[in-house]
């Protein structure tokens, strides 16, 4: 759907991730479903940073992990470098795991406290048979920690011994250990101070520039996101309801979610604040077993009129911009 | 060109009185008095550890007034959270201690109280908003019976009129169906409507001064959002002054009148949140202000503060910024302990060579201070 002549390294295609809700003790019986993400397509070219922004249980983190095939009920296609997980054979899923780092939230409970730093690091290395116990091995181990900024005495150390920050800078180490072309970076600031989070952002950013690696970046905080993506989706309710350039999204928002999401943010300035035109939604998300009709947006839609209840908008390429929105509402649909 | 600049900062103020004005949903209007309800003076809670006393907060002062927010903004561990709690004596000793310092609500100085009367004023003068709302609330009662918990201890309302209070305290933080809702578990509620079910227990007693711990962090930004226009337009009814405790500088921007900023258990500046934003002297301030993120401008690479935050069982004698400051200076400058000093009406820095640039603009104010 999403076309162009560009490379891909990544595509996906109206992917589903759709989990059974049974009822029953004895013989549990298929009640309803959760859609937790529910068609959503989008590519990713090598070097590029694609973000994922939207509210907690808006799918974002279940888009993660279907792509490197760590959830079931997954349905649709995904496709790295020309091969499709969903399909492949599992020594090819091994391969495609090779080439995708993923960084987790959670700085503390994303490495594993019986492991020193040095085997943390070096885990995906051996796990793909690249370095045997030996000096390079070392040596490749010296080589990862100093490009994230620590010392390579730390590889003797435990993950308790580090900030949350050090601690993050670790998960990017193992990340980029086996020379993947593309990280998934699912919410790696959110748990970090601002100091510290500045310093992670501009260890991604230089780490990109000197690897060409692609990034999926996957976060609820729009002032982060603009600072490092090319590229934006904004989610809703399991789908993108708006994708296109950085700038665009941030400075020509189409869809009434997008404009709400980002009047929601307080800027970080007294006079701004007082001058921005503020829309607040009312209500919250509403529950996955009974999504509203039509639009899932509609109920706190501030200009929804009785035909969003009806028709579920698709997401369309408006004005021929590669600026994708999907709102029966937005002029050019 | 003396004149142009003048008007352009005229041209600025009408615009931004202009924009109060306008401003309809409850914020930037301030209800502020001069009126000081809450007077913290040089605070000092310190912990004791295996590796020596950790001080958590090491000389704070501050104060609050009637319907003013004061934002203490910091990174973790920089004290902010511990002083909040020295206010409420709930500091957990051992380990903790509050070795000096006074906490002045209503001219009663609450360091010095009976366990006993510190239970009437928990809750019932001083009042908290925690985090994690889900942890706030007990799982296994409604929310009326949470709710009512805190007016009967502190009103000694029973039967009827606590449940019309209880409805009422609900009421008041926009649940909608409040009578039903009062009903309800707290797994029932989503986490917008449980945090304002938090707020409805900490302005049932009508306090003085609500302290509110990073309320909105585990909230979404449409819902946070929402709430803090609920606290906003609360305070100004009520005219409770609010502690307002976050690391995010855009809510500070949109809550609060004064900002202190804390760094390893000191407050380094205090002033009201335009100076902060607009003419910060502290380079900690400066720094942390330019490494968040803005929205209005790109973007590439952060400014960013060197190093880590201190360890605070292990700190430099002097000055706790001094190694990941970016001025020059000797560290003779580095090793003499800051003070607090007004370097203007209502703005307060803390005065060092090693994190303030100009120093010697300032010099002649140390040692004058009271």
């Amino acid at each position: 759907m999403i076309t162009g002549k560009r490379k891909k390294l990544l595509n996906v295609n109206s992917l589903r991730v759709h989990y059974p809700v049974t009822g029953g003790i004895f013989f549990p019986k298929e009640t309803g479903r959760v859609r937790a993400v529910d068609g959503i397509s989008f590519d990713i070219a090598p070097g590029e940073t694609f973000s994922l922004v939207g509210e907690s249980g808006s799918g974002k983190s279940t888009v993660a992990k279907s792509i490197v095939g760590l959830l079931g009920n997954m349905y649709g296609d995904v496709e790295f470098d020309g091969t499709n997980i969903s399909t492949c054979s599992s020594n090819e899923l091994m391969n495609i795991r090779r080439q995708i780092g993923f960084v987790f939230q959670d700085p503390y409970g994303s490495l594993n406290p019986r492991m020193r730093v040095g085997d943390i690091i070096g885990e995906p290395l051996k796990v793909h048979k690249l370095y045997g116990e030996d000096e390079d091995f070392r040596k490749k181990i010296n080589d990862l920690l100093n490009i994230v900024g620590l010392n390579p005495n730390f590889a003797e150390r435990f993950p308790h011994e580090f900030s949350g920050g050090q601690r993050q800078r670790i998960s990017i180490a193992r990340a980029i250990a086996t020379n993947p072309d593309l990280v998934i970076l699912d919410e790696p600031v959110s748990a970090l101070d601002v100091s510290i989070q500045a310093q992670v952002l501009n260890l991604l950013i230089d780490l990109q520039d000197k690897f060409n690696v692609a990034y999926l970046f996957i976060s609820h905080d729009l002032s982060v996101v603009r600072h490092i993506s090319d590229r934006v989706g904004v989610m809703y309710m399991g789908k993108i309801i708006e994708l296109g350039k950085t700038d665009e999204i941030f400075f020509n928002p189409y869809h009434p979610y997008t404009k709400a999401l980002l009047s929601a943010i307080p800027e970080p300035d007294p006079d701004v604040e007082l001058k921005r035109e503020r829309i607040i939604l009312s209500g919250e998300l509403p529950g996955y077993l009974n999504p509203p009709s039509g639009c899932h947006f509609h109920p706190r839609c501030p200009i929804s009129t009785p035909d969003c209840s009806n028709l579920r908008p698709e997401i369309k390429n408006i004005h021929k911009s590669n600026h994708f929105v999907a709102c029966i509402k937005v002029e050019g649909y | 060109m003396a004149k142009t600049t003048r008007t352009t900062k005229k041209e600025k103020d009408e615009i931004l009185s202009e924009a109060l004005d306008l401003d309809t949903d409850g914020f930037g209007k301030s209800a502020a008095s001069s009126e000081v309800v809450l007077d913290l003076k040089d605070l000092q809670t310190h912990f004791t550890t295996r590796w020596g006393t950790v001080k958590a907060v090491d000389g704070v002062s501050y104060n609050v007034k009637r319907g003013e927010t004061l934002g203490v903004v910091g990174e973790s561990g920089s004290g902010k959270s511990v002083s909040a709690l020295s206010i409420m004596r709930l500091v957990p000793s051992p380990p903790g201690e509050i070795v000096s310092g006074e906490v002045i609500l209503n001219g009663r100085d609450l360091l010095k109280l009976s366990e006993k009367e510190m239970t009437s004023v928990r809750g019932g003068e001083i009042s908290m908003i925690l985090q994690d709302p889900m942890q706030a609330l007990n799982p296994v009662f409604t929310i009326e019976n949470q709710v009512g918990e805190a007016i009967k201890i502190h009103q000694g309302l029973r039967g009827k009129v606590l449940v019309d209070k209880v409805v009422d305290s609900l009421k008041k933080v926009r649940i909608p169906a409040p009578d039903t809702r009062a009903k309800d578990y707290p797994h029932q509620l989503s986490g917008g409507m449980r945090q304002r079910v938090v707020g409805a227990i900490g302005i049932s007693s009508a306090p003085s001064v609500i302290i509110a711990d990073e309320p909105t962090t585990s909230l979404d930004v449409t819902i946070q959002a929402a709430y803090l226009r609920l606290l906003r337009q609360i305070q100004q009814e009520e005219g409770v002054g609010i502690i307002f405790i976050t690391h995010d500088f855009g809510i500070v921007a949109k809550m609060c009148d004064r900002v202190a900023v804390m760094y390893a258990g000191r407050i380094v500046e205090l002033s009201d949140v335009r100076t902060i934003f607009n003419s910060p002297l502290h380079e900690y301030t400066k720094a942390l202000i330019e490494s968040v993120p803005k929205l209005e401008e790109k973007t590439g690479r952060l400014p960013q503060i060197e190093g880590q935050p201190p360890l605070l069982h292990n700190l430099p004698p002097g000055d706790a910024f001094a190694p990941r400051s970016p001025l020059e200076f000797t560290e003779e400058d580095a090793s003499i302990r800051p003070e607090l000093c007004e370097v203007e009406p209502g703005h307060w820095v803390q005065l060092c060579r090693s994190s303030v640039q100009n120093f010697d603009k300032y010099k002649h104010l140390i040692g004058n201070a009271a």
